[in-house]
């Protein structure tokens, strides 16, 4: 399985996407921390880039290499190995590659410039939601047959989790606005690993005023112990659910 | 020759006017109580080191109280400990404890009543229920004293300095910790507060209604229940406070009620919930304060009017301001606002396109605090940007005409 995915993440270096994607990374978080003078205005923008482009990439990335190394796939399957060793070690490669870019090209930047609990919740937030979507992507392109189809179907699952979703939410708090909200709307955070990355940056960037009236449930449960073994284990069933799905998917299929 | 004359002369003349009556152990008076009986206006009493449980003491001539060594006057938790009145007395250098609690009565360490130029200075306050309680009185200064209450619950405790009824004081260099409301006027003129230092209090770390002609001077707030409130009162001067971490559902920076004719200048907040709530204040001047990581920076209710915000810097606050209507007749100008995204092309220093500091979101979630859980969501801030294209919810006229494009220099 190691060499698998040995084999898989040196097919991603040769292809330099990775290397790309690792420079923007670096260049943009650099450039920020250099253009404003407060470092938080600078978390703020990386905070857009940790919540928009990283599952944008990782999600267009993954189905990508996946339909570019379908053909390296189906000569493994003829081996003498088992499918699920194959879709996991495809997804160790591509992971890892992944994480290394955003943990090199934030990371470094974060560490070395605002080494604070904000930097700290927003690494945090960033390696699990590479390692969602990766694993959202691997469920969308196992699913779909052919490329266009795939990419389109991990479009759209961006487009849902980044943008419809958070309109969806704000429509039932208005629309139900007269009824006790405050469980249904820590249940809703859960059913979407963005804005449950979100939380967990902004109880440490927006203390204040979480502080406040409503916000203080939140504060309590979020920034508490049990909260934060919430957002871990949900994050992690956010991983392992649809790559499961995957998994279960692609043993059945007919390559 | 004539010198020596002279000064054994003011000898003779302090010995035959203010006598020096020391108490302690093993002296001739060891009771205070006693001391004060025969004591004389002027005499002066030095209180040695020592513990002295008699009850409730009072003094109504004009001596010095002196301790040596920080004696300790103890109220066993069943009496008011020393009850001042009358004038020109001075009190300096005691240790007050365990004073008495009762829901009828407001017993304190040290109650002042109806006196004028009394002194209270470099004096310990520990678990007293209220620690100085002043009322009907005038020209006092209370410095230099250190007040620690034993937190409680609002209503079983006292506050920290309580003045009723009472003009021209000064309460200068004290910090109050842990009482309800650190200050506490009420009906009070033309005093200044500066250099006090009060947190962790229940309630208020100052708290005033009805007390006009007043100064806050370069005093810190930090980390009280609910912050600082005052109320009903006009001509109000707070010059170079600092407002920190007051943290809670209903905990402001400053919760401005009825407040006229003010000015509010070179003040600091940081990390508030709310830094400044205003409901129904009119004529204030709220210039050159810095406001920064607060939750909210301002929150105006469309009650107040001819108010004045300039020249103040927001840094790093999740809303700026925030109102409750599509009313506003305040006014905005010169202030540095972090989230300003226009232009200079004139290299003036000022922004040549006008800043809404109200948001589309801060809207949303005055009237669905809930929406709170979505801030900074990609969503929200499509919203926004498309409430700056086509102001629709946003008060049009809430709006600064000169936003600075650098920090004002305070």
């Amino acid at each position: 399985m190691l060499k698998l995915s040995r084999y898989v993440l040196y097919d991603i270096l040769r292809s330099k996407i990775v290397i790309a994607y690792t420079i923007f990374l670096f260049a943009v978080s650099l450039s920020m921390f250099q253009m404003e003078e407060n470092s938080s205005k600078a978390m703020l923008s990386l905070l857009n880039i940790v919540l928009i482009v990283l599952p944008l990439v990782s999600l267009v990335f993954t189905t990508i290499h996946y339909y570019n190394s379908y053909e390296f796939i189906e000569l493994m399957s003829s081996q003498p190995m088992s499918r699920t060793r194959i879709l996991l070690s495809e997804y160790a490669g591509v992971a890892i590659s992944l994480l290394s870019a955003f943990l090199i090209g934030v990371g470094i930047p974060v560490l070395l410039l605002a080494p604070n609990d904000i930097g700290f919740a927003l690494l945090f937030s960033g390696v699990c939601l590479t390692l969602v979507f990766t694993s959202i992507a691997f469920f969308a392109a196992v699913i779909a047959r052919d490329k266009a189809r795939g990419i389109g179907f991990a479009l759209l699952l961006w487009f849902y989790f980044a943008l419809i979703y958070d309109s969806l939410v704000l429509l039932i708090l208005f629309s139900f606005s007269d009824y006790p909200l405050e469980k249904i709307t820590l249940l809703l955070s859960a059913l979407n690993p963005i804005d449950l990355g979100r939380i967990f940056i902004m109880l440490k960037m927006d203390v204040s005023a979480l502080m406040g009236y409503t916000g203080a449930l939140y504060k309590d449960f979020f920034g508490s112990g049990t909260g934060i073994l919430f957002t871990t284990g949900i994050m992690l069933l956010w991983i392992i659910v649809p790559l499961w799905l995957a998994v279960r998917k692609f043993r059945k299929k007919d390559l | 020759m004539k010198c020596l004359i002279s000064v054994l002369l003011f000898f003779a003349a302090t010995t035959c006017f203010a006598n020096t009556i020391i108490v302690g152990k093993g002296k001739a008076i060891s009771s205070l109580k006693l001391a004060i009986k025969t004591s004389k206006n002027g005499d002066t009493i030095l209180l040695n080191a020592g513990t002295y449980k008699e009850g409730t003491i009072i003094i109504d001539k004009s001596i010095h109280l002196i301790g040596v060594n920080t004696p300790i006057l103890d109220g066993e938790n069943k009496n008011e400990i020393l009850t001042v009145t009358g004038k020109n007395i001075f009190i300096s250098g005691i240790h007050f404890a365990n004073a008495g609690y009762s829901s009828m009565n407001d017993y304190a360490g040290l109650k002042i009543i109806d006196a004028t130029n009394i002194k209270v200075e470099k004096n310990i306050f520990s678990n007293t229920s209220f620690a100085i309680h002043i009322s009907n009185s005038t020209h006092c200064t209370i410095s230099n004293n250190s007040i620690k209450g034993t937190s409680k619950s609002e209503h079983s405790s006292g506050n920290g300095i309580h003045l009723w009824k009472c003009s021209q004081m000064l309460i200068e260099n004290n910090t109050i910790q842990g009482h309800r409301d650190g200050i506490y006027f009420e009906f009070v003129s033309h005093s200044t507060i500066r250099k006090n230092w009060s947190e962790k209090n229940i309630r208020y770390g100052l708290h005033f209604m009805f007390s006009s002609d007043n100064s806050y001077l370069s005093n810190t707030f930090r980390n009280n229940g609910a912050g600082v409130a005052v109320m009903y009162s006009k001509k109000v001067i707070m010059l170079r406070n600092h407002f920190d971490q007051n943290w809670g559902a209903s905990a402001y920076g400053i919760l401005l009620k009825d407040i006229t004719d003010s000015r509010i200048q070179y003040n600091t907040f940081f990390k508030n919930t709310i830094a400044i709530h205003m409901e129904g204040s009119s004529r204030i001047q709220v210039e050159k304060n810095i406001f920064k990581e607060n939750g909210w920076g301002i929150k105006v209710q469309s009650s107040c009017d001819d108010n004045n915000f300039r020249f103040n810097n927001f840094y790093g606050n999740s809303f700026d301001l925030a109102t409750n209507g599509t009313m506003m007749l305040n006014y905005f100008s010169n202030n540095y606002w972090d989230k300003y995204e226009g232009y200079d092309i004139n290299k003036d220093g000022t922004g040549d396109i006008p800043f809404h500091p109200v948001s589309m979101y801060s809207m949303i979630v005055e009237q669905n605090p809930h929406a709170l859980l979505l801030m900074r969501s990609f969503t929200i801030s499509l919203l926004d940007k498309a409430e700056k294209a086509i102001p629709g919810l946003t008060p049009e006229n809430l709006v600064d005409n000169y936003p600075k494009m650098k920090p004002n220099k305070l």
